[in-house]
């Protein structure tokens, strides 16, 4: 039987009079890439903070690895690991020492991070750069190790915020890689991007439109739906219809 | 006259050991009224390019004029005449849109209603939140605004530093609709992205990776220049599709691109059945094979390889 990860409920998220996330509802399977798109000012930081623990719902019910929203957020904080191109790694910290910070953060023990430390260094090839401060790295190996530590404690999911943003095309696909790996692993991963040929890399894929998700099957499916091309062309058709600009 | 000319360009930082190279022997031209775009990722110098040309960073060594003003000694008569939009947001956060505007143009000695044609067509979508401070508006309004401040003192030539980075991809469209209406007025424009699909908006373009550029012309030759058929792949499980097309021995290159994977063959040689054959070894089900037009990521992508 298939295990459900996260489940969303008519989850809504209200600023005085402004409703970010306007009553969604959708499910991820464990091992599942789940693609979350919309245009900027849809609603999808909003939805995302909900699901991460940070921030409470106005109304609707949400589970993630099995933690109430409301309730359990630091359970879920446990559960999950997290990744944004604009926040990651410590520049001024080494690539260890980040590596180590992370890796408590996330609760895992000494004995555990010793472990873990050689096995990560060496599959990054990372090792003859252990001691190197992170901000000398280039950026893809930073993007490479910084998936990596959001995962070393073994999550049930992972959240990508934009993880590939400004990334070289084959550091790109490289980093993709590693998504897949995750995966085939068990680890459901839900990931935001720009990149549309990108979509086509989810099993499936939400595409939200002035704080609704207006639109959610395999990409196959959407681009059937809308009698569309690529991932490209659902997106503009959908996302033209949108109201709202805000961020 | 070239609207901007790049000599040998070389920019370091830091010293000794911890030399960043961030631009290694660079030299383009941009042509009068062209709309010139420098395609490359974060790390390929792009900014301190910009930040050389706009005169507020010094080079190495090598030369680079605007307009025929050389970006040293001339800097003054360059500033008076460029449009600069930085990568990070810089107008004054907590003016208003209105105010920024007028500011901008103040200190250009202008007027919003003297250039106000130029602007017009940008300004009026955010004319309705002109009230409003610059560091409330959403990240799309952001940016109209800051082209608007850009084009305020008529500017002869544009510098644009990534305008369309973390923008979603309507208003990525969008601004390009923008900058198309302004070459027809006459200004030449630079414009760095991160977006190799943005290519094909440009008239020429340069691929820059770490300090270098890799090639310089139209997005059409250079797609002309990728000599090697591509195969379109596809099949049931995607992934498990690209590890085993990457064992095949006559695999040269094997990428993800979308809902294909783009396969260049060491030897043509009886070509798209060897390939289904090894793939219907190795159980794949639902294959597609189909010869597809090169993207300026394939070149890119082979350009980095060499």
């Amino acid at each position: 039987m298939k295990e459900i990860v996260i489940k969303a409920d008519r989850l809504t998220k209200k600023f005085g009079d402004f409703i970010a996330t306007n009553a969604i509802s959708f499910e991820v399977e464990k091992g599942e890439i789940f693609g979350f798109l919309g245009a900027n000012g849809a609603g999808k930081t909003t939805a995302m903070r909900m699901l991460c623990g940070l921030s409470i719902p106005s109304s609707g019910e949400a589970s993630v690895a099995g933690f109430d929203v409301y309730k359990q957020t630091e359970k879920i904080k446990q559960s999950i690991g997290y990744m944004s191109q604009k926040f990651s790694l410590y520049e001024d910290l080494t690539v260890k020492e980040n590596i180590r910070f992370y890796a408590g953060i996330y609760g895992m023990s000494r004995a555990a991070i010793k472990e873990k430390m050689a096995a990560l260094l060496d599959q990054l090839q990372l090792t003859a750069e252990e001691n190197a401060l992170v901000k000398s790295l280039p950026l893809g190996w930073k993007q490479k190790l910084a998936f990596s530590v959001a995962i070393l404690h073994e999550p049930k999911i992972v959240f990508l915020d934009e993880p590939t943003g400004g990334v070289d095309p084959v550091t790109r696909r490289e980093f993709w890689n590693l998504i897949y790996e995750a995966a085939a692993k068990g680890i459901t991963v839900f990931v935001t991007t720009h990149y549309m040929d990108e979509a086509e890399y989810c099993n499936r894929v939400s595409i939200m439109v002035d704080g609704k998700i207006e639109a959610l099957d395999t990409p196959t499916n959407l681009k059937a739906t809308f009698n569309a091309a690529s991932m490209d062309e659902v997106f503009l058709q959908l996302a033209r219809g949108a109201k709202r600009t805000a961020d | 006259m070239n609207a901007i000319e790049v000599n040998h360009i070389i920019k370091n930082y830091g010293v000794k050991k911890n030399i960043v190279k961030a631009l290694e022997d660079v030299s383009f031209d941009v042509r009068e009224g062209e709309l010139f775009g420098i395609i490359g990722p974060d790390g390929a110098g792009k900014t301190s390019l910009f930040r050389i040309l706009t005169t507020l960073l010094l080079a190495d060594q090598g030369t680079a004029t605007v307009y025929g003003f050389d970006v040293v000694k001339n800097y003054k008569e360059i500033r008076k005449r460029v449009g600069y939009m930085p990568g990070k947001f810089s107008l004054y956060q907590d003016l208003t849109v209105e105010e920024n505007l007028e500011f901008f143009a103040a200190i250009f000695n202008t007027s919003i209603k003297a250039n106000y044609d130029l602007i017009k067509d940008i300004y009026v979508q955010i004319e309705p939140f002109k009230e409003r401070r610059a560091g409330k508006l959403s990240g799309g309004m952001k940016q109209k605004l800051a082209l608007c401040c850009a084009l305020i003192h008529k500017p002869i030539v544009l510098f644009l530093d990534e305008p369309t980075t973390g923008v979603d991809a309507v208003s990525r469209k969008e601004f390009w609709e923008m900058l198309k209406d302004l070459k027809k007025q006459g200004i030449s424009i630079l414009v760095s992205t991160p977006y190799m699909d943005e290519a094909a908006m440009c008239d020429r373009v340069a691929l820059m990776q770490s300090g270098k550029i890799m090639t310089v012309d139209t997005p059409e030759n250079i797609i002309k220049e990728f000599k090697k058929p591509i195969w379109a792949v596809k099949s049931d499980e995607m992934y498990r599709l690209l590890t085993d097309l990457k064992k095949y021995d006559n695999t040269e290159s094997c990428n993800s691109f979308g809902e294909f994977h783009h396969l260049v063959l060491k030897n043509e040689e009886g070509n798209k059945e060897s390939v289904l054959h090894y793939l219907q070894e190795h159980q794949h089900k639902n294959i597609r094979i189909q010869q597809t037009q090169p993207n300026i990521e394939d070149c890119f992508m082979e350009l980095m390889q060499e």
